[in-house]
């Protein structure tokens, strides 16, 4: 696919000749509509649901249509504190949602399990166990966040590129679109993090 | 409402056989609370119930305690012979008292707007098995709050009809709520970690040969 120069293209249209490529179109098509999966797992999903309604108005952006089925969703929005006993839930529905899919870690806990942080029964932050496209902090982070975090979302969509050898991981038929889910082991969950997602910088003293 | 010694001495007379204790509650909140007897306990509990002057129809609070074995010291004052002569000579004694869980009851009446009772149950031992009469025949909301307490402490109540799991997963084996519960290490990513977690997050830590033990060097005073 030839790409047209990003100069020519703002002149010709300022010439009034409008010229898109289909990555453009598509890009623009997708991050326009994402369907967010709906659920909510603590006090951030009223907050989601707060962003959801008239006052904020997730539907200017295109993100609506909260979807009950993973088959139909485009975005997780892990909103609240993620238990041991809910994470392979969440892993699955994850794994169910169809490519392209993205995922917003919604508030201090859903990031790194927040001021449950230290509980013997909280995850500590999804990422253990699924790749986090955007991380909003706050406990909870007000719907503006929320659509802040949103609107990057939607810049990071229309960045992806369709070609090339620096396309979209989604393309990539080699790259998992599934994760192992976790099981339940007699004193934690097994694994405690999927090493492939997960890797934590080793923190020096 | 009457007192608990009252309480106590007409469940004595009611219940036949019934051996209940006052425990004394030293602290500011003055709540002293009924020990009963595991063997009579549905007994009791039925007659807290039904006893028209009690009526205690509604369990508000069930929740458990886990007590470690812990050791008292006992000063007593023995007549020795010292050099020839009869002297008071204080002799320390340590007693062991093994741990025991135990189940603590909130009882309020609705009809009579009166409480709270505080019922306790001990268990004989701190074992896996450690088991209770279920106080749930008598009042149904006692139902998941039994569970609650079998799955963080580890008491099962003989008599439930559910005896499983609330909180955590069925495959769980640790009882989170004991004073000995460790809970599993993942503290590899901690970037402000204080207290308690920095000691744990250091064993994550990278090591560094050349810096190891300087911490523990300390300058001089200089005059």
């Amino acid at each position: 696919m030839s790409q047209i120069d990003d100069e020519l293209r703002t002149e010709l249209q300022r010439q009034g000749v409008w010229v898109t490529s289909i990555q453009e179109l598509y890009n623009w098509g997708r991050r326009n509509s994402i369907w967010p999966l709906q659920f909510g797992l603590a006090c951030c999903a009223i907050e989601m649901i707060a962003t959801a309604a008239s006052r904020y108005d997730i539907a200017r952006f295109g993100g609506e249509v909260f979807r009950p089925s993973p088959r139909q969703a485009d975005l997780m929005i892990v909103a609240g504190t993620v238990t041991k006993k809910m994470a392979p839930q969440i892993v699955r529905l994850f794994n169910q949602m169809a490519d392209p899919k993205y995922v917003i870690a919604m508030g201090a806990c859903a990031i790194s399990g927040g001021p449950f942080k230290q509980g013997y029964n909280v995850l500590k932050g999804i990422d253990r166990y699924i790749p986090v496209d955007v991380y909003i902090p706050g406990c909870p982070p007000r719907p503006e966040a929320l659509l802040h975090a949103f609107m990057e979302l939607q810049s990071k969509i229309d960045e992806q590129k369709l070609t090339g050898t620096d396309k979209a991981e989604f393309l990539n038929p080699d790259q998992p679109s599934e994760f192992p889910v976790p099981r339940f082991g007699r004193h934690d969950l097994e694994p405690p993090a999927n090493r492939d997602v997960f890797q934590p910088p080793i923190i020096e003293r | 409402m009457e007192s608990l010694e009252q309480i106590k001495s007409r469940i004595e007379a009611a219940v036949p056989g019934a051996k209940t204790e006052i425990v004394q509650n030293g602290s500011p909140a003055q709540q002293h609370s009924l020990l009963i007897d595991n063997e009579h306990a549905v007994a009791i509990a039925r007659f807290l119930r039904v006893d028209p002057a009690m009526c205690l129809d509604f369990c508000s609070n069930v929740t458990g305690v886990d007590w470690l074995d812990r050791v008292v010291k006992k000063t007593t004052k023995v007549k020795k012979l010292v050099d020839g002569q009869e002297k008071e000579v204080a002799e320390t004694t340590e007693e062991r008292i093994p741990g025991y869980l135990e189940a603590v009851y909130h009882l309020y009446s609705m009809t009579h707007k009166h409480g709270p009772v505080i019922v306790r149950m001990r268990t004989t031992d701190r074992a896996g098995g450690a088991s209770l009469p279920s106080l749930m025949p008598v009042w149904r909301s006692a139902e998941f709050q039994e569970r609650e307490i079998f799955d963080l402490y580890g008491i099962h109540f003989d008599g439930h009809p559910d005896m499983r799991r609330i909180l955590m997963w069925d495959e769980f084996e640790d009882y989170p709520m004991r004073k000995d519960y460790r809970e599993p290490d993942d503290y590899e990513w901690e970037p402000t970690p204080h207290d308690a977690v920095l000691e744990k997050a250091k064993q994550h830590y990278a090591p560094r040969p050349e810096c190891d033990g300087a911490e523990a060097i300390v300058e001089p005073l200089k005059d």
